[in-house]
């Protein structure tokens, strides 16, 4: 048998990776990082239907875009969604989270119940929350009417529409955050439970002196998916409002659909997409340094 | 274990490579998916291409694609399908592939997905007001060479009805026949009109009647006058409110689609007089309704009169439990009502005898009686003169003499706001309308914005 030296091995195992990655990252290419660079291109042009070519245009289309009062009210939307989303939904998802934690003979079927708003579809859901916050004849408002309230039709008033909204995206993200809140408790190891309990700890300072901090990976963990989540989900927007009243509910993703393909404005909504794409990074920047230092995993 | 190598690298290779080639066939995915849509698209199509191909074995059949949307509820899609395959069945050389591409707005995205890939299809229906954006972009061609060159074609030209013949045009020239087209009428609850001691048999004509008897149809459980004020909605139902407080009947835009004028006096009033309606009055549900929740609230008898669509004729006729009847939007200074709905194009760029099948093929499709048929079928008001003397339409509005109003009225009617870049302006319109309703800006000062932010921009178009 021949021998390699050190340097032709470790070359001959990398190539057996790096063959092992490339359907991926042949994927990868093409479906992310390609369209990342055109976009960002494209961003620097006018481009609109028609247009044989893009036009080279510098910088014009951000400060247009920064200029209009429509653009920060977009951004103040999405960011204001953000707040009201994320929150409450780790909050409740890390609630039911210890409440499936529970051994019982239920077990099973309330994980299911909790989690089955995850796999429904945004579009289903957005369509079937309509008949709740519809005027006058939805659920909300006929709950209102036996209370002997005035109807308040929540979509379109422009203080109720995103907290509606917002009800609704924890209903459905709740549960799909308890996964990973369940999956970190879980791996909490018994052992210092047993210990607190043996100290005298009640079930509260067990909660918050043990499990809390070493949960906090998990938490970052979650807080970045529920961030770029909250800013991914546009089809409740598409569905509910279409961003009405005055734009009131338009949120950064559905300004970019609406500028691409509604009025074919090439050039801005790739200056938006790429807007989009430096707030992504902001957000995952913490998680991405973070990783495996400030923050104790077991 | 070089085996085990050889064996990972053609896998990976195999695999990067497909992945690859998938890439590289993007731009032509959405023309192979069309075609396939169309080829799933019923029975009626499968089996007119059958025919086609048989007819093919002696010349060549002309294969035509045809992307149309859907905006009503009901069977539009089959009655469509089944409208190609007569017209294959007549035509051996032509092969008509139907392609239902969704509501208007994603046939628009889905047309444009084609034509970067290069396959438009050769005809399709699209809002009336997609002309300006049409022609500038080069999507369709001017239609006036085929109607000079058809022996007939202005004699069916003319007989287009004028209201809706009159949102074809482009700089003079035709780019689109009227397909399926609309108006705004008004439908009223019977029973509450006679519960309340109005003569059900005479429905509000002025803006002041309209109050009047809003009031007195109003009570803790139901408003007197519904409008959807909803982004899309809103332009539409404004559009008729202008028209009925105008001087002249000046329209929202200019007729070559590159200026609009949204900030008039008439118009300033005429958008606080909704405001009006829902605050001072307080006769209409505040803040913004629901374009679709309107004729469940009237059905539900929430709703004694409402603005809407004929198209929702068939749907009102057959669900209202109470008697009910149409009538002409109630006249401002003068009677107006905006059209709206959809044409058939013909695609830029086709090759001499495609551009021929395809003006066979819109001729087929509006051929009196068809037309009369397709209004029959879905609620739409007939496009030609000549369908109100079939026995088609004759009986239709003997046996629903509600459905009549509509065609009445088209001689009072406009197009609804047309410009170029239609979308973007429509939404400029809508947000700011949406503004003054919900409090955030006066009529005067929501319409100067409107006007402002629209004529930025046209300014290209200047």
């Amino acid at each position: 048998m021949k021998t390699y030296t050190k340097k032709q091995r470790e070359l001959k195992k990398n190539l057996v990776g790096w063959l092992l990655v490339a359907p991926s990252l042949a994927f990868m290419l093409c479906f992310t990082v390609w369209p990342i660079f055109r976009s960002i291109y494209l961003s620097l042009t006018k481009y609109r239907m028609g247009m044989a070519k893009p036009e080279w245009i510098g910088f014009e289309n951000y400060i247009n875009l920064f200029q209009s009062g429509l653009f920060w009210k977009v951004m103040g939307n999405t960011l204001y969604f953000a707040l009201i989303t994320i929150i409450p939904s780790m909050v409740v998802g890390l609630f039911l989270a210890t409440i499936v934690n529970r051994k019982s003979r239920l077990t099973g079927f309330v994980r299911t119940a909790y989690f089955y708003p995850v796999i429904m579809p945004m579009i289903a859901i957005a369509s079937i929350w309509m008949f709740i916050y519809m005027a006058k004849n939805g659920l909300w408002d006929q709950f209102l009417a036996a209370l002997g309230r005035k109807p308040m039709n929540v979509l379109s008033s422009k203080k109720t529409v995103l907290p509606a909204m917002a009800v609704m995206y924890v209903w459905k993200e709740a549960g799909y955050l308890m996964v990973f809140f369940l999956s970190g408790i879980q791996s909490i190891s018994e052992e210092v439970n047993e210990a607190a309990r043996i100290d005298g700890a009640g079930s509260w300072t067990i909660f918050h002196r043990i499990t809390l901090p070493l949960l906090a990976p998990t938490f970052l963990f979650v807080s970045t998916i529920a961030l770029t989540n909250s800013f991914k989900l546009v089809d409740h927007v598409v569905i509910m409002t279409e961003g009405a009243p005055n734009n009131a509910s338009t949120l950064l993703l559905y300004y970019i659909y609406q500028q691409g393909f509604t009025n074919f404005n090439y050039g801005v909504s790739s200056a938006l997409t790429t807007v989009m794409l430096l707030l992504l990074m902001v957000v995952a920047l913490p998680r991405f340094l973070s990783q495996d230092k400030k923050i104790h995993y077991n | 274990m070089r085996k085990k190598i050889a064996l990972v690298t053609a896998a990976g290779l195999l695999a990067s490579v497909v992945a690859l080639s998938g890439c590289g066939g993007g731009s032509n995915s959405s023309g192979g998916t069309s075609s396939a849509q169309g080829a799933a698209g019923g029975a009626g199509a499968g089996e007119s291409k059958a025919e086609g191909g048989d007819a093919a074995g002696s010349g060549e059949a002309l294969h035509l694609t045809f992307y149309y949307p859907v905006n009503v509820g009901g069977s539009a899609a089959q009655l469509i399908e089944g409208l190609c395959s007569d017209f294959n069945a007549e035509n051996p050389d032509i092969v008509v592939e139907p392609v239902y591409t969704g509501n208007y707005d994603d046939t628009v995205t889905k047309l444009q997905t084609a034509v970067q890939g290069g396959t438009p299809p050769e005809v399709f229906v699209s809002l009336a007001t997609q002309r300006f954006t049409m022609a500038s972009t080069g999507m369709a061609m001017p239609l006036d060479d085929l109607i000079a060159a058809d022996p007939d074609g202005q004699e069916y030209i003319d007989d287009f009805l004028p209201g809706f013949m009159e949102d074809s045009y482009v700089d003079g020239q035709i780019y689109s026949i009227p397909f399926q087209r609309s108006t705004m009428v008004m439908f009223y609850n019977k029973e509450a009109f006679k519960e309340v001691g109005l003569d059900p048999e005479k429905p509000p004509t002025t803006w002041d009647e309209l109050v009047e008897y809003g009031q007195k149809l109003t009570n803790e459980n139901r408003y007197g006058v519904g409008l959807a004020l909803n982004s899309g909605s809103a332009q539409w139902a404004f559009t008729g409110f202008c028209l009925q407080n105008s001087e002249n009947g000046e329209n929202l835009m200019a007729e070559d689609g590159k200026a609009v004028m949204f900030d008039t006096p008439g118009n300033i009033e005429a958008l606080q007089f909704w405001l009006d309606l829902q605050n001072k009055y307080e006769i209409m549900a505040p803040g913004i309704v629901q374009w679709t929740d309107l004729p469940t609230q009237f059905l539900a008898g929430e709703v004694a009169m409402i603005y809407h669509t004929t198209g929702n004729m068939a749907n009102i006729s057959q669900n209202a439990e109470f008697d009910f009847g149409t009538c002409f939007l109630p006249a401002g200074k003068r009677q107006g009502a905006p059209t709206g709905g959809g044409n058939f194009y013909i695609s830029n760029g086709l090759s001499e005898d495609r551009i021929q099948a395809a003006w066979k093929f819109i001729r087929f499709m509006t051929e009196p009686e068809r037309a009369a048929q397709w209004a029959l079928d879905t609620g739409y008001v007939a496009t030609r003169q000549s369908c109100f003397d079939t026995d088609l339409i004759k009986n239709y509005y003997e046996e629903l003499p509600q459905a009549k109003v509509a065609f009445e009225q088209i001689d009072v009617a406009k197009p609804e706001l047309t410009t170029y870049n239609a979308a973007e302006i429509w939404r400029i319109l809508n947000d700011n309308i949406q503004s003054a309703v919900v409090g955030d800006a006066t009529p005067e000062e929501a319409l100067k914005a409107a006007q402002e932010q629209a004529t930025e921009v046209l300014a290209e178009y200047q």
